[in-house]
Protein backbone atom coordinates (compact mmCIF):
# COMPACT_ATOMS: atom_id res chain seq x y z
CA UNK A 1 0.00 0.00 0.00
CA UNK A 2 1.31 3.40 -0.96
CA UNK A 3 1.30 5.43 2.24
CA UNK A 4 3.93 8.10 1.65
CA UNK A 5 2.85 10.38 -1.11
CA UNK A 6 4.58 13.69 -1.54
CA UNK A 7 1.20 15.32 -1.72
CA UNK A 8 -2.07 15.55 0.15
CA UNK A 9 -3.16 11.92 0.50
CA UNK A 10 -5.88 10.92 -1.86
CA UNK A 11 -8.37 8.11 -1.57
CA UNK A 12 -8.44 5.90 -4.66
CA UNK A 13 -12.01 4.67 -4.29
CA UNK A 14 -13.32 8.16 -3.51
CA UNK A 15 -11.52 9.64 -6.53
CA UNK A 16 -12.80 6.82 -8.74
CA UNK A 17 -16.41 7.44 -7.71
CA UNK A 18 -16.06 11.25 -7.81
CA UNK A 19 -14.61 11.22 -11.33
CA UNK A 20 -17.48 9.12 -12.65
CA UNK A 21 -20.32 10.92 -10.90
CA UNK A 22 -19.00 14.35 -11.91
CA UNK A 23 -18.51 13.08 -15.47
CA UNK A 24 -22.14 11.96 -15.54
CA UNK A 25 -23.32 15.44 -14.44
CA UNK A 26 -21.06 17.19 -16.98
CA UNK A 27 -22.31 14.83 -19.71
CA UNK A 28 -25.95 15.45 -18.76
CA UNK A 29 -25.39 19.23 -18.89
CA UNK A 30 -23.64 18.94 -22.29
CA UNK A 31 -26.50 16.86 -23.71
CA UNK A 32 -29.07 19.33 -22.33
CA UNK A 33 -27.26 22.32 -23.84
CA UNK A 34 -26.87 20.51 -27.17
CA UNK A 35 -30.61 19.77 -27.12
CA UNK A 36 -31.32 23.47 -26.36
CA UNK A 37 -29.21 24.66 -29.31
CA UNK A 38 -30.73 22.09 -31.67
CA UNK A 39 -34.33 22.60 -30.61
CA UNK A 40 -34.29 26.43 -30.48
CA UNK A 41 -34.68 28.01 -33.91
CA UNK A 42 -33.54 31.51 -33.18
CA UNK A 43 -31.44 32.02 -30.09
CA UNK A 44 -31.66 35.60 -28.91
CA UNK A 45 -30.93 37.25 -25.59
CA UNK A 46 -34.58 36.64 -24.57
CA UNK A 47 -34.30 32.84 -24.98
CA UNK A 48 -30.87 32.76 -23.35
CA UNK A 49 -32.08 34.88 -20.42
CA UNK A 50 -35.21 32.78 -20.10
CA UNK A 51 -33.20 29.56 -20.00
CA UNK A 52 -31.00 30.68 -17.12
CA UNK A 53 -33.73 32.49 -15.17
CA UNK A 54 -35.22 29.33 -13.73
CA UNK A 55 -33.92 28.21 -10.35
CA UNK A 56 -33.58 24.60 -11.57
CA UNK A 57 -31.30 25.70 -14.42
CA UNK A 58 -29.25 27.82 -12.03
CA UNK A 59 -28.78 24.83 -9.71
CA UNK A 60 -28.03 22.50 -12.63
CA UNK A 61 -25.42 24.91 -14.02
CA UNK A 62 -23.84 25.45 -10.62
CA UNK A 63 -23.74 21.68 -10.01
CA UNK A 64 -22.00 21.30 -13.38
CA UNK A 65 -19.45 24.00 -12.54
CA UNK A 66 -18.71 22.36 -9.19
CA UNK A 67 -18.46 18.99 -10.96
CA UNK A 68 -15.96 20.44 -13.42
CA UNK A 69 -13.92 21.78 -10.50
CA UNK A 70 -13.85 18.37 -8.76
CA UNK A 71 -13.17 16.55 -12.04
CA UNK A 72 -10.33 18.93 -12.89
CA UNK A 73 -8.85 18.65 -9.39
CA UNK A 74 -8.66 14.84 -9.50
CA UNK A 75 -7.83 14.53 -13.19
CA UNK A 76 -5.03 17.06 -13.12
CA UNK A 77 -3.61 15.54 -9.94
CA UNK A 78 -3.38 12.24 -11.83
CA UNK A 79 -1.83 13.85 -14.90
CA UNK A 80 0.64 15.93 -12.87
CA UNK A 81 1.77 12.99 -10.72
CA UNK A 82 2.47 11.15 -13.98
CA UNK A 83 4.43 13.81 -15.78
CA UNK A 84 5.80 16.29 -13.22
CA UNK A 85 8.29 14.49 -11.01
CA UNK A 86 9.49 17.53 -9.04
CA UNK A 87 7.25 17.79 -5.98
CA UNK A 88 7.80 21.54 -5.60
CA UNK A 89 6.86 22.32 -9.21
CA UNK A 90 3.91 19.93 -9.08
CA UNK A 91 2.49 21.47 -5.92
CA UNK A 92 2.76 24.99 -7.37
CA UNK A 93 1.22 24.02 -10.74
CA UNK A 94 -1.52 22.08 -8.96
CA UNK A 95 -2.30 25.01 -6.70
CA UNK A 96 -2.53 27.44 -9.63
CA UNK A 97 -4.75 25.10 -11.68
CA UNK A 98 -7.01 24.40 -8.69
CA UNK A 99 -7.29 28.13 -8.10
CA UNK A 100 -8.34 28.67 -11.73
CA UNK A 101 -10.94 25.89 -11.43
CA UNK A 102 -12.28 27.49 -8.24
CA UNK A 103 -12.36 30.92 -9.95
CA UNK A 104 -14.53 29.42 -12.69
CA UNK A 105 -17.06 28.33 -10.06
CA UNK A 106 -17.03 31.72 -8.34
CA UNK A 107 -17.41 33.66 -11.60
CA UNK A 108 -20.13 31.27 -12.69
CA UNK A 109 -21.92 31.82 -9.41
CA UNK A 110 -21.93 35.61 -9.86
CA UNK A 111 -22.97 35.35 -13.51
CA UNK A 112 -25.79 32.92 -12.74
CA UNK A 113 -27.25 34.90 -9.93
CA UNK A 114 -26.91 38.08 -11.96
CA UNK A 115 -29.38 36.75 -14.52
CA UNK B 1 15.40 -13.37 -49.29
CA UNK B 2 17.45 -10.77 -47.48
CA UNK B 3 16.04 -9.58 -44.19
CA UNK B 4 17.16 -6.38 -42.50
CA UNK B 5 16.96 -6.36 -38.74
CA UNK B 6 17.62 -3.23 -36.73
CA UNK B 7 18.55 -4.00 -33.14
CA UNK B 8 18.96 -1.75 -30.11
CA UNK B 9 22.54 -2.03 -28.92
CA UNK B 10 23.88 -0.74 -25.64
CA UNK B 11 26.75 -2.01 -23.57
CA UNK B 12 27.21 0.36 -20.62
CA UNK B 13 30.84 -0.75 -20.23
CA UNK B 14 31.74 0.40 -23.76
CA UNK B 15 29.00 2.66 -25.17
CA UNK B 16 28.28 6.21 -24.10
CA UNK B 17 24.75 6.04 -25.48
CA UNK B 18 22.44 3.44 -27.01
CA UNK B 19 22.40 3.02 -30.80
CA UNK B 20 20.49 1.02 -33.42
CA UNK B 21 22.56 -1.46 -35.42
CA UNK B 22 21.39 -2.91 -38.73
CA UNK B 23 22.06 -6.54 -39.59
CA UNK B 24 21.46 -8.35 -42.88
CA UNK B 25 20.38 -11.96 -42.89
CA UNK B 26 19.72 -14.36 -45.77
CA UNK B 27 16.65 -16.45 -45.01
CA UNK B 28 14.68 -19.03 -46.95
CA UNK B 29 11.57 -17.36 -48.37
CA UNK B 30 9.49 -20.48 -47.66
CA UNK B 31 10.34 -20.44 -43.98
CA UNK B 32 8.38 -18.35 -41.48
CA UNK B 33 11.02 -18.02 -38.79
CA UNK B 34 10.29 -16.80 -35.31
CA UNK B 35 12.03 -13.59 -34.24
CA UNK B 36 14.04 -15.59 -31.68
CA UNK B 37 15.40 -17.82 -34.48
CA UNK B 38 16.54 -14.67 -36.28
CA UNK B 39 18.19 -13.33 -33.11
CA UNK B 40 20.02 -16.63 -32.59
CA UNK B 41 21.30 -16.54 -36.19
CA UNK B 42 22.41 -12.94 -35.73
CA UNK B 43 24.27 -13.88 -32.56
CA UNK B 44 26.29 -16.30 -34.67
CA UNK B 45 27.25 -13.30 -36.85
CA UNK B 46 27.90 -11.06 -33.86
CA UNK B 47 28.52 -12.91 -30.57
CA UNK B 48 28.41 -9.62 -28.63
CA UNK B 49 24.64 -9.35 -29.20
CA UNK B 50 22.83 -10.04 -25.90
CA UNK B 51 19.29 -11.22 -25.27
CA UNK B 52 17.48 -13.58 -22.90
CA UNK B 53 15.86 -16.81 -23.95
CA UNK B 54 15.21 -20.18 -22.42
CA UNK B 55 12.32 -22.47 -23.36
CA UNK B 56 11.88 -21.01 -26.88
CA UNK B 57 8.20 -22.04 -26.91
CA UNK B 58 6.32 -19.26 -25.10
CA UNK B 59 6.31 -20.83 -21.65
CA UNK B 60 9.17 -19.29 -19.68
CA UNK B 61 8.61 -15.63 -20.59
CA UNK B 62 12.34 -14.86 -20.83
CA UNK B 63 12.47 -13.35 -24.31
CA UNK B 64 9.99 -10.50 -24.01
CA UNK B 65 11.13 -7.75 -26.41
CA UNK B 66 9.62 -4.92 -28.39
CA UNK B 67 9.25 -5.88 -32.07
CA UNK B 68 8.23 -3.21 -34.58
CA UNK B 69 6.78 -1.18 -31.71
CA UNK B 70 4.80 -3.93 -30.01
CA UNK B 71 5.87 -6.02 -27.03
CA UNK B 72 5.79 -9.79 -27.35
CA UNK B 73 7.74 -12.99 -26.93
CA UNK B 74 10.38 -13.35 -29.65
CA UNK B 75 10.06 -17.15 -29.60
CA UNK B 76 6.40 -17.22 -30.63
CA UNK B 77 6.30 -14.16 -32.88
CA UNK B 78 6.63 -15.20 -36.56
CA UNK B 79 8.31 -12.79 -38.95
CA UNK B 80 5.16 -12.88 -41.10
CA UNK B 81 3.19 -11.20 -38.28
CA UNK B 82 5.53 -8.18 -38.40
CA UNK B 83 4.73 -7.28 -41.97
CA UNK B 84 7.16 -6.69 -44.78
CA UNK B 85 10.29 -4.58 -44.53
CA UNK B 86 12.79 -3.95 -41.79
CA UNK B 87 12.29 -5.62 -38.42
CA UNK B 88 13.10 -3.34 -35.49
CA UNK B 89 13.84 -5.04 -32.18
CA UNK B 90 14.19 -3.06 -28.98
CA UNK B 91 14.24 -4.00 -25.29
CA UNK B 92 10.99 -3.86 -23.31
CA UNK B 93 10.21 -0.15 -22.78
CA UNK B 94 10.10 1.47 -19.37
CA UNK B 95 12.63 -0.87 -17.76
CA UNK B 96 16.33 -0.05 -17.31
CA UNK B 97 18.55 -1.68 -19.93
CA UNK B 98 21.27 -3.96 -18.61
CA UNK B 99 22.72 -4.64 -22.05
CA UNK B 100 21.26 -4.73 -25.59
CA UNK B 101 17.86 -6.47 -25.30
CA UNK B 102 18.34 -7.49 -21.67
CA UNK B 103 16.39 -5.37 -19.17
CA UNK B 104 16.54 -5.07 -15.40
CA UNK B 105 13.22 -6.45 -14.13
CA UNK B 106 13.79 -5.66 -10.44
CA UNK B 107 11.01 -3.04 -10.27
CA UNK B 108 8.61 -5.43 -11.98
CA UNK B 109 9.35 -8.16 -9.43
CA UNK B 110 9.11 -5.72 -6.50
CA UNK B 111 5.55 -4.91 -7.57
CA UNK B 112 4.78 -8.60 -8.08
CA UNK B 113 6.06 -9.37 -4.59
CA UNK B 114 3.76 -6.69 -3.10
CA UNK B 115 0.61 -8.63 -4.02
CA UNK B 116 1.75 -11.66 -2.01
CA UNK B 117 1.45 -14.09 -4.94
CA UNK B 118 0.85 -17.18 -2.86
CA UNK B 119 -2.10 -18.82 -1.17
CA UNK B 120 -2.77 -17.58 2.36
CA UNK B 121 -5.01 -19.80 4.45
CA UNK B 122 -5.22 -19.32 8.20
CA UNK B 123 -7.94 -21.89 8.84
CA UNK B 124 -7.56 -23.53 12.23
CA UNK B 125 -7.87 -27.08 10.92
CA UNK B 126 -6.17 -27.42 7.55
CA UNK B 127 -7.20 -30.49 5.54
CA UNK B 128 -4.99 -33.53 5.89
CA UNK B 129 -4.07 -33.66 2.21
CA UNK B 130 -5.10 -30.62 0.16
CA UNK B 131 -7.56 -27.71 -0.14
CA UNK B 132 -10.24 -28.91 -2.51
CA UNK B 133 -12.28 -26.71 -4.88
CA UNK B 134 -15.38 -27.41 -6.92
CA UNK B 135 -14.91 -27.34 -10.72
CA UNK B 136 -16.85 -24.03 -10.77
CA UNK B 137 -14.57 -22.47 -8.16
CA UNK B 138 -11.54 -23.68 -10.06
CA UNK B 139 -12.93 -22.28 -13.31
CA UNK B 140 -12.78 -18.77 -11.79
CA UNK B 141 -9.00 -18.96 -11.98
CA UNK B 142 -8.95 -19.56 -15.72
CA UNK B 143 -7.52 -16.59 -17.60
CA UNK B 144 -5.54 -15.58 -14.52
CA UNK B 145 -3.18 -18.37 -13.50
CA UNK B 146 -1.69 -18.67 -17.02
CA UNK B 147 0.43 -15.51 -16.64
CA UNK B 148 4.12 -16.31 -17.15
CA UNK B 149 5.47 -12.97 -15.86
CA UNK B 150 7.15 -12.00 -19.13
CA UNK B 151 6.48 -8.29 -18.31
CA UNK B 152 5.20 -7.55 -21.83
CA UNK B 153 2.05 -6.05 -20.30
CA UNK B 154 3.54 -3.95 -17.51
CA UNK B 155 6.27 -2.58 -19.76
CA UNK B 156 3.67 -1.49 -22.33
CA UNK B 157 1.58 0.34 -19.72
CA UNK B 158 2.05 4.15 -19.56
CA UNK B 159 0.83 4.17 -15.94
CA UNK B 160 3.64 1.73 -15.08
CA UNK B 161 6.18 3.82 -17.02
CA UNK B 162 5.36 6.96 -15.03
CA UNK B 163 4.87 5.37 -11.61
CA UNK B 164 6.76 2.05 -11.54
CA UNK B 165 7.39 2.30 -7.82
CA UNK B 166 3.74 2.99 -6.90
CA UNK B 167 1.49 1.35 -9.50
CA UNK B 168 1.48 -2.45 -9.20
CA UNK B 169 1.11 -2.88 -12.96
CA UNK B 170 -1.11 -5.23 -14.98
CA UNK B 171 0.89 -8.43 -14.34
CA UNK B 172 0.97 -7.95 -10.56
CA UNK B 173 -2.71 -7.01 -10.45
CA UNK B 174 -3.70 -10.02 -12.55
CA UNK B 175 -2.00 -12.18 -9.93
CA UNK B 176 -3.57 -10.17 -7.12
CA UNK B 177 -7.05 -10.90 -8.53
CA UNK B 178 -6.13 -14.55 -9.04
CA UNK B 179 -5.68 -14.87 -5.25
CA UNK B 180 -8.54 -12.50 -4.34
CA UNK B 181 -11.08 -14.82 -5.98
CA UNK B 182 -9.44 -18.07 -4.95
CA UNK B 183 -11.95 -19.73 -2.60
CA UNK B 184 -9.11 -21.37 -0.67
CA UNK B 185 -7.54 -18.02 0.21
CA UNK B 186 -8.62 -16.40 3.49
CA UNK B 187 -6.68 -13.13 3.22
CA UNK B 188 -9.09 -11.27 0.93
CA UNK B 189 -9.58 -8.36 3.35
CA UNK B 190 -5.84 -8.00 3.98
CA UNK B 191 -5.11 -8.14 0.25
CA UNK B 192 -7.73 -5.46 -0.51
CA UNK B 193 -6.40 -3.24 2.29
CA UNK B 194 -2.93 -3.47 0.78
CA UNK B 195 -4.30 -2.30 -2.59
CA UNK B 196 -6.56 0.43 -1.24
CA UNK B 197 -4.75 3.63 -2.15
CA UNK B 198 -4.68 6.10 -5.02
CA UNK B 199 -1.84 4.42 -6.94
CA UNK B 200 -1.63 0.63 -6.57
CA UNK B 201 -4.80 -0.16 -8.56
CA UNK B 202 -6.47 3.13 -9.45
CA UNK B 203 -3.57 4.31 -11.62
CA UNK B 204 -4.96 1.95 -14.25
CA UNK B 205 -6.91 4.08 -16.73
CA UNK B 206 -8.01 1.11 -18.86
CA UNK B 207 -5.66 1.99 -21.72
CA UNK B 208 -5.63 -1.75 -22.51
CA UNK B 209 -2.11 -1.93 -23.97
CA UNK B 210 -1.67 -4.90 -21.63
CA UNK B 211 -4.52 -6.79 -23.30
CA UNK B 212 -3.21 -5.92 -26.75
CA UNK B 213 0.30 -7.31 -26.10
CA UNK B 214 -0.26 -10.27 -23.74
CA UNK B 215 1.31 -13.27 -25.52
CA UNK B 216 -0.94 -15.62 -23.55
CA UNK B 217 -4.13 -13.80 -24.57
CA UNK B 218 -5.01 -12.77 -21.01
CA UNK B 219 -7.03 -9.72 -19.99
CA UNK B 220 -5.39 -7.83 -17.10
CA UNK B 221 -7.68 -4.80 -17.62
CA UNK B 222 -10.74 -6.94 -16.84
CA UNK B 223 -9.06 -8.32 -13.70
CA UNK B 224 -8.15 -4.78 -12.59
CA UNK B 225 -11.76 -3.70 -13.16
CA UNK B 226 -12.89 -6.55 -10.89
CA UNK B 227 -10.44 -5.44 -8.18
CA UNK B 228 -11.77 -1.87 -8.46
CA UNK B 229 -15.31 -3.24 -8.02
CA UNK B 230 -14.24 -5.23 -4.97
CA UNK B 231 -12.62 -2.14 -3.44
CA UNK B 232 -15.74 -0.12 -4.22
CA UNK B 233 -18.09 -2.69 -2.66
CA UNK B 234 -15.85 -2.83 0.39
CA UNK B 235 -16.01 0.97 0.79
CA UNK B 236 -19.80 1.36 0.61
Amino acid sequence: MVTSQADVKRNGVQDYVSLRTTAAIIFAFSVFMAWFFISTDNITFIEWHGLFSGILMKVFTLATLVSIMIHVRIGLWQVLTDYVKSTKIRVVVQWVLNLIAFAYVLVGLFVLWGV
Amino acid sequence: MQLTVSIYRYNPEVDNAPRMQDYKLEIDENLDLMVLDVLIQLKEQDPSLSFRRSCREGVCGSDGVNMNGKNGLACITPLSSLGKGKVVVRPLPGLPVVRDLVVDMTQFYIQYEKVKPFLINDSKQPPAREFLQSPEERANLDGLYECILCACCSSSCPSFWWNPEKFIGPAGLLHAYRFLIDTRDTATEERLSDLDDAFSVFRCHSIMNCVSVCPKGLNPTKAIGQIKSMLLQRAV
